[in-house]
């Protein structure tokens, strides 16, 4: 993979691309411990590759939840609230 | 007696997360509908129990998830047995960075994402076994947190991990599969 060719070797102490990308998901569901955190935003800090990839990711999920939107029917509406009024007679 | 006013107060502003929700589940608008409303008529029933101050969404979807589970899912006499398959990381990134960039200072890749419409995202969500795509709403759609989605479920929070970082590989398949058969994915 070529974009994978071009990211540079990580300086000691950095982890590397391959658990970079590993734990990006985590990363972004905001669910790493600081210190597993503060790893991945050093990495992404010099890493441009992974800050491809790490944009297209988060940009992924915007889009899911963008594009699963449904509009009520109002029929719906009407029901449920005829169901709950119901409930109090 | 519930006090009506205050319930719908607290819980209608969640109808349209709860509608879409219930049509991914149920992938049919009259059984959504069904789960919509049976899940308010339970809410409003246990009402009474429900803790002010806690969070009422995940409370929602909880009752809503197990409505699902144990009317619909019924329908089938046997709940789906069903694994996906593995891919790797970034599948669909990879997939996608072969597309043209009309070069407005965005990635090829983000262009090509921003082509998927509402009926490629919601049936390539649609494709994926129930676990999985329970798992994927809860986390992608709605934003719950690992915590959350372990309570709504009911199952460890190990677990829901597990689904959800395999549910979103098999996504990532299903959308390079409906990006292909719209043009938006290269063919290799």
């Amino acid at each position: 993979m070529t974009t994978e060719a071009t990211h540079p070797e990580p300086p000691a102490g950095f982890i590397d691309c391959d658990q970079t990308i590993e734990r990006l998901y985590v990363y972004l569901d905001g669910e790493l411990t600081d210190a597993r955190r503060e790893e991945i935003t050093r990495h992404l800090d010099l890493c441009g590759p992974c800050v491809g990839a790490y944009g297209f990711e988060s940009e992924l999920r915007r889009v899911i939840a963008d594009r699963c939107q449904d509009r009520v029917p109002d029929s719906l509406l009407a029901r449920v609230a005829d169901a709950l009024r119901a409930e109090d007679e | 007696m519930a006090d009506r006013a205050q319930f719908s107060d607290l819980t209608m502003e969640f109808m349209p997360a709860l509608y879409s929700a219930a049509l991914r589940m149920t992938r049919n608008p009259s059984d959504a509908e069904d789960l919509v409303q049976e899940t308010y008529l339970k809410a409003y029933r246990a009402f009474a129990t429900f803790e002010a101050g806690t969070n009422v969404k995940a409370w929602l979807y909880r009752i809503l998830t197990n409505t699902y589970i144990n009317t619909y899912r019924a329908k089938k006499r046997r709940p789906e047995i069903a694994d996906v398959e593995d891919v790797e990381d970034l599948y669909l990134y990879h997939h996608l960075s072969g597309a043209t960039s009309a070069g407005l200072g965005r990635s090829a890749e983000d262009e090509a994402l921003e082509r998927f419409t509402d009926v490629d995202v919601k049936s390539a969500i649609e494709e994926l076994p129930e676990t999985f795509r329970m798992a994927v709403l809860l986390a992608d759609v709605e934003g719950f947190s690992y915590k959350e989605i372990a309570e709504i479920t009911d199952v460890p929070i190990g677990t829901v991990m597990s689904r959800i970082h395999r549910g979103r590989k098999a996504l990532q398949k299903a959308l390079v599969h409906v990006g292909r058969a719209r043009g938006l994915v290269g063919v290799e």
